[in-house]
């Protein structure tokens, strides 16, 4: 068989799976639904099926795939490529662990992607329409629109609602670049449709989906530069991540370009021509592709929430604590409406409104505490509080730090660009926060995840013993650089040392 | 309260302070003789480097290594320079709204490179002015002529109009693309640019300025030091050149039990337990051998390197423990944190002399050397010498030896002023003049 009717069998799978071809949606329930949700990625159907688990009738009504940006855009279509990239640049450092290994010229593109396209495909199955189907789920394709403030038209079919979540996402904003839309540029709805690798490539956004794609890219071959208009990758991200992240690029391969703006594009010969300017210097690079991850704008329109009497603004579905809209019948969840937006504040957030919708709970979307993680090598993870937002709060913080050079598993297995920051408040061993930058960050932020959920301070953590040798460890060593910082110094030390 | 010094270690520091201020009593062929920004041939004018030289003349007059008439005349031309040449908008002036531009045609004084007006480096003039105005207290019409110009000098700088309407200080300006966004944040060499804007009886910052400034401050604990967090060494060392920070305390470092002094002694610490561990393994680096800051580096030299896996850079701002480490190290780093951390700096001051002697030009320091980049087993030594590296050298062994920049500064309204309304308290502030 050969690649493309691989690759074509793949996404037919998943295509069965999340938009069935034949699919034909099921006569809509006379009486009212307990709960209809409009859109079927990640926040919609967690909420679609906490709520049958409740017992309650349920309708999920989606306009293109289910499994939503995650699945089929988003999370695991780049992880994967990460992955692969990953492996590519353990290659190219073989050297470096004492190893032998090569690779030839070319890259074989269409593999990494038909992994990708198989991952894809296999996670799909989870989700599928059949299954939920099957779990007694009313599943619905077609644009749903409200066509009063307890109902639903989809294609023409009307769905009564006791209560709706608006549940349908974001899609990936576009850059306002005199030229770009007639040349022509990818986005993460599109990336994951390339046939070839470009030899060329413009990354233009410096949030995760940039830094991601640039380094996977970089690592595959592709001449890659990456533009952010301002003055770090990652702007939210704590100072020093951002900066080792530009390091690690760097050292990657990629182009960096802070500070810069892509202010014209046009096309010649088959390339791309891009103007980038920062402050006063103006530069122009050739590309053959330009990827854009300037951003997310939450799809709200088409959805007729006047009707409703849903509130909504440029930022999304206006929502209390709750997550309840204007409309006390009506929810909303994830991308649409929250400010972080990740898969597991999309089903964090629809928990939330399960909860409070069909059990009459008060269940708060400020009580939660969100980790996030951007998957760049090494990857850089944050929860909680930063130390310039806990200032603002007039919260006096420390910060227990400890860089990755000094940790065992990070040193043998060269891993030891980054480090794990902790926040503590001045007078206590609460934890406020935590940014961690590692090769595995992001399963190392689910400790500290989990000790400010459960209220456990850092001291305590200096207690728990850690399997040596692990990485993890840094937790551990900021908490026992916490301890000692407790004593006195008479105790910490036997004599004096002179400075 | 000046430490004593060994006479050994006197006379070393004795040598080094000297050769350092040689650096700027050298008869420049500049406009207004003043100092180039480095000695390679063409540099242009660096205005940070005039401020250390405005501050250095004094300490070559009290030892005995240049006239108070010689360095009475280097810095009245000097400032009469600037306070004549063109402040305008025009992209060749010299400045503008009072800030110069960070670097001047050796020949004209007019701006260069298409360099930025710099907020700290005007900041770094304005404090060597000020060590001028209060050194040259004489009643002679050249030191009156000389005070009147630096208040007139002072006064003329527009801080306020450096905020561009926001919390804080922006670092530069253009006229080709107006303020530049490089997000100066954090803590860094920045207070006495602070001390002097919020002391300005003309264009005062509001006081919340600083307090927004401190707000994107970070207290670590790093190998066991906790400090208020600053990667490269100057950002350390170079507001203390003109400020004595012993016991006076704004109020981040009441609430952290500290002083910036006592801060800059643990950032020298967390320099060299950074270089113990050698993360980069670079040839070098242990206890005695440490200095990542702002420094050259080999890539100018040699482009070959820009390849090479190691990453390594040109000039550029280097620090610890996040980077970037390309195995560059300043020698006179160390020199610099001597009244800090006395006894481990002199260590390495010492060190790094015996095994590096390349990286002195008749005992003034080079930029940075770098023992991982050899030519014929020798390392590489960044040629010629930096303006900046020589004058914080000299002020900070004058400053341990005598203190004489701290006392002419503890005298001086302004910043007594500027960090008053920055909340500082105690120390030598509590004295009335």
């Amino acid at each position: 068989m050969d690649d493309r009717l691989q690759q074509s069998e793949y996404e037919r799978q998943r295509l069965a799976n999340v938009r069935p071809p034949t699919w034909r949606n099921p006569p809509p329930s006379r009486e009212p639904y307990d709960l209809v949700v409009i859109g079927g990625g990640p926040a919609g159907l967690v909420a679609t099926e906490a709520a049958v688990e409740l017992g309650a009738r349920v309708a999920v009504v989606e306009r293109n795939a289910l499994g939503g940006n995650c699945l089929n855009f988003g999370c695991v279509p780049s992880k994967a490529l990460i992955r692969t990239s990953r492996v590519y640049a353990d290659i190219h450092s073989a050297a470096h662990y004492g190893a032998r290994a090569s690779i030839g010229s070319d890259v074989e593109f269409a593999a990494i992607m038909e992994r990708m396209r198989r991952i894809r495909a296999r996670i799909s199955r989870v989700d599928s329409a059949g299954r939920l189907s099957e779990r007694g789920i009313d599943v619905f394709f077609g644009d749903g629109a409200f066509a009063g403030r307890d109902r639903i038209d989809v294609a023409g079919a009307m769905l009564p609602f006791r209560r709706a979540v608006i549940a349908t996402g974001a899609r990936p904003d576009t850059p306002k670049v005199p030229g770009l839309a007639e040349a022509g540029y990818l986005t993460n709805e599109t990336v994951f449709d390339l046939a070839a690798l470009p030899k060329r490539l413009l990354v233009i956004g410096g949030g995760p989906l940039g830094c991601e794609l640039a380094q996977a890219f970089c690592r595959f071959g592709a001449r890659t530069t990456i533009a952010q208009d301002q003055p770090l990758f990652l702007p939210r991200e704590e100072r020093d991540a951002a900066q080792l992240l530009s390091e690690a690029l760097a050292r990657d391969g990629v182009e960096v370009r802070l500070n810069t703006a892509a202010v014209r594009v046009v096309v010649d010969n088959g390339a791309k021509v891009v103007d980038l300017v920062s402050d006063d210097y103006h530069s122009r690079i050739v590309v053959d592709e330009i990827l854009t991850g300037v951003g997310r704008v939450p799809n709200v329109d088409g959805l007729n929430l006047e009707a409703a009497g849903v509130a909504y603004d440029a930022s999304g579905i206006r929502t209390d604590d709750f997550l309840r809209t204007a409309n006390p019948r009506v929810y909303a969840a994830g991308d649409v409406t929250l400010a972080h937006a990740y898969t597991h504040t999309a089903d964090a957030s629809a928990r939330i409104v399960v909860r409070n919708a069909l059990l009459g709970k008060k269940a708060r979307v400020s009580a939660l505490t969100i980790p996030w993680c951007t998957y760049t090598d090494p990857e850089i993870a944050h929860v909680g509080l930063y130390v310039r937002e806990a200032r603002e709060r007039n919260i006096p913080v420390r910060t227990f730090t400890i860089p990755m050079h000094d940790v065992d598993r990070a040193i043998t297995d060269g891993e030891e660009l980054g480090f794990v920051k902790i926040h503590v408040h001045d007078h206590s061993d609460r934890i406020l926060g935590a940014t961690i930058v590692a090769r595995h960050a992001g399963e190392m932020i689910n400790e500290i995840t989990l000790a400010m959920v459960a209220n456990i301070g850092l001291a305590t953590l200096a207690r728990v013993i850690h399997a040596y040798p692990t990485q993890a460890e840094a937790i551990r060593a900021a908490a026992i650089a916490f301890e000692r910082s407790q004593q006195p110094a008479r105790r910490r030390t036997k004599r004096v040392v002179p400075w | 309260m000046t430490a004593a010094i060994d006479v050994a270690d006197d006379a070393l520091l004795d040598a080094l302070e000297r050769a350092a201020a040689s650096y700027f009593i050298a008869p420049w062929d500049c406009v207004a003789a003043m100092p180039a920004d480095n000695s390679r041939a063409g540099s242009p004018i660096s205005i940070a480097a005039v401020g250390f030289a405005l501050s250095v003349y004094p300490i070559a007059v009290e030892r005995g290594w240049m006239t108070r008439a010689d360095a009475l005349a280097r810095s009245i031309a000097a400032l009469r320079f600037f306070a004549t040449s063109e402040q305008g908008a025009a992209p060749e002036a010299t400045g503008y709204k009072g800030f110069y531009y960070h670097f001047l045609d050796r020949a004209t004084g007019r701006r260069v490179w298409r360099s930025e007006l710099s907020m700290v480096d005007t900041a770094l003039l304005i404090a060597g002015a000020l060590v001028a105005q209060r050194y040259f207290d004489g009643r002679d019409d050249d030191e009156i002529e000389l005070r009147t110009l630096v208040h007139w000098l002072y006064e003329r700088v527009d801080w306020r109009w450096a905020q561009n309407g926001g919390t804080t200080i922006m670092q530069g300006w253009k006229p080709e693309c107006g303020f530049l966004h490089y997000g100066w944040e954090g803590y860094n060499e920045a207070i006495v640019l602070y001390a002097l804007a919020l002391g300005s009886p003309s264009h005062p910052l509001g006081e919340s300025c600083y307090r927004g400034w401190t707000m994107t401050y970070q207290w670590e604990n790093i190998y066991g030091q906790e400090f208020l967090y600053g990667g490269p060494l100057f950002m350390h060392q170079f507001s203390h050149a003109w400020i004595d920070f012993r016991g006076i305390r704004d109020a981040f470092m009441r609430e952290k039990r500290c002083d910036y002094f006592e801060n800059s002694r643990r950032a020298t610490i967390v320099q060299r337990e950074y270089a113990c561990r050698n993360p980069h393994e670079f040839a070098g680096y242990d206890e005695t051998t440490w200095g990542l800051t702002a420094c050259d580096g080999p890539t100018d030299d040699m482009p070959a390197l820009r390849d090479d896996p190691r990453h390594f850079l040109g000039y550029a701002a280097r620090g610890v423990p996040y980077g970037p480490d390309d195995g560059t190290l300043a020698g006179w780093g160390a020199v610099a944190s001597l009244p800090f951390a006395p006894t481990v700096a002199m260590e390495a001051v010492r060190t790094m002399r015996d095994r590096y002697p390349a990286m002195f030009d008749t005992d003034r320091y080079a930029s940075s050397f770098n023992a991982s980049v050899t030519t014929d087993g020798r390392p590489w030594v960044s040629s010629g010498l930096f303006g900046l590296d020589q004058g914080i050298v000299a002020m900070m062994i004058e400053n341990h030896r005598s203190e004489l920049v701290w006392r002419l500064m503890r005298e001086c309204d302004y910043i007594r002023t500027g960090l008053r309304r920055a909340g500082f308290r105690g120390g030598w502030l509590r004295h009335r003049r």
